[in-house]
């Protein structure tokens, strides 16, 4: 077992220095990541999230007869989610401890 | 449509049954028969390319590798070793986005993924699988995804709905980035080869006009190419990324 450990370590390197292998841990990587990509992801998740906001405050307002007072609500708190959103996009969940 | 004058760029996402009167009696139009079509070219392509398990594969057999590594690799890395579990629904969603989308770019075809009704029911699919996958790994403990630890316990119900919303965006936004790259990227097209028709039909100044438009649109498609794969690409990353989000809470 010994053996085939450093085998295992040795191929590691071998393929590390060919470059055959990508970097672990590079986080959320694979994303496009032009300046475009992010733009038009930002903008999507913020609308997004102001929608989801909205669809919320609108059906509740309509069961509940409160119209527009959880609608504003709402519109707030999906403005906040996009902003978190996107704030997500930058800075990932990934990296606290479990 | 350039008979008229105009551009009629919307006209290619009308849905029409196929099939004769038996596809109209249960409304059977070409979105389905194209998504049928996906299914069909995923499944020969598997089956068939691995049926002969050669050593040195052959064309088939290299492309189903191919892609079979691909997206292997990609469940993985985002999500862990625990990404194996999810590999077949990974690898499925991908391989039938990326069929529908390229399928869509074959002239006289239709491109399923450009309705919302299409993107948003896939986005669906993922959005419930995540949330049962995060229940039945953490239970109860699942929903303190919603609430930061160490957040002062005064703040929950500002944090919990934002966050709540939060979540529920990403069905919004899976689906409306894929349905808005086809659409966006077919009217394109649609519209400077239209360019191409209504300027070449106008003698034989026409002709040298219509030589932008045709170099337009030939750059374009290429373009469309890319994003074709880059979007069922993106679909398949974000939700293994959800998953990874599920898997591990934090």
């Amino acid at each position: 077992m010994d053996e085939r450990d450093g085998f295992e370590r040795r191929l590691q390197e071998a393929r590390a220095r060919q470059g055959l292998d990508k970097p672990k841990g590079v986080g959320r990587g694979g994303l496009p990541t032009g300046p475009w990509g992010i733009g038009f992801r930002a903008g999507l998740e913020v609308v997004s999230a102001l929608g989801v906001g909205i669809a919320i405050g609108l059906l509740l307002d309509r069961w509940l007869g409160t119209w527009p007072w959880l609608f504003l609500l709402f519109f707030v708190a999906g403005a906040a989610a996009g902003i978190l959103n996107v704030y997500r996009l930058f800075n990932p969940r990934r990296g606290q401890p479990d | 449509m350039a008979a008229e004058g105009k551009i009629d760029a919307l006209h290619q996402f009308e849905l029409e049954p196929v099939f004769g009167a038996i596809g109209r009696s249960v409304n059977f139009t070409q979105s389905n028969a194209f998504m049928l079509l996906a299914v069909i070219l995923l499944s020969v392509l598997m089956i068939w390319g691995m049926s002969r398990r050669a050593i040195v594969p052959g064309r088939l057999q290299a492309l189903a590798e191919s892609s079979y590594e691909f997206v292997h690799e990609l469940a993985t890395g985002q999500i862990g070793d625990e990404g194996r579990r999810f590999f077949p629904f990974i690898f499925s969603l991908f391989m039938f986005i990326l069929l529908g989308n390229l399928l869509g770019l074959i002239p006289y075809s239709f491109t399923f993924t450009s309705h919302i009704a299409v993107t948003f029911v896939l986005a669906a699919i993922v959005f419930v699988l995540v949330t049962i996958v995060g229940l039945v790994i953490h239970g109860w403990h699942f929903f303190t995804y919603f609430f930061p630890q160490g957040a002062p316990k005064l703040l929950a119900p500002l944090i919990i709905p934002i966050e709540v919303i939060s979540y529920l965006s990403r069905v919004v936004s899976l689906s409306v980035r894929l349905f808005a790259n086809m659409v966006a990227g077919h009217v394109m097209l649609i519209v400077f080869s239209t360019f191409v028709v209504m300027i070449g039909s106008a003698g034989v100044i026409g002709i040298f006009g219509a030589a932008l438009p045709l170099l337009v649109t030939s750059v374009l498609y290429a373009f469309e190419l890319l994003v074709a794969f880059l979007q069922a690409y993106v679909f398949a990353i974000l939700t293994a990324i959800y998953l990874h989000d599920a898997v591990h809470l934090h």
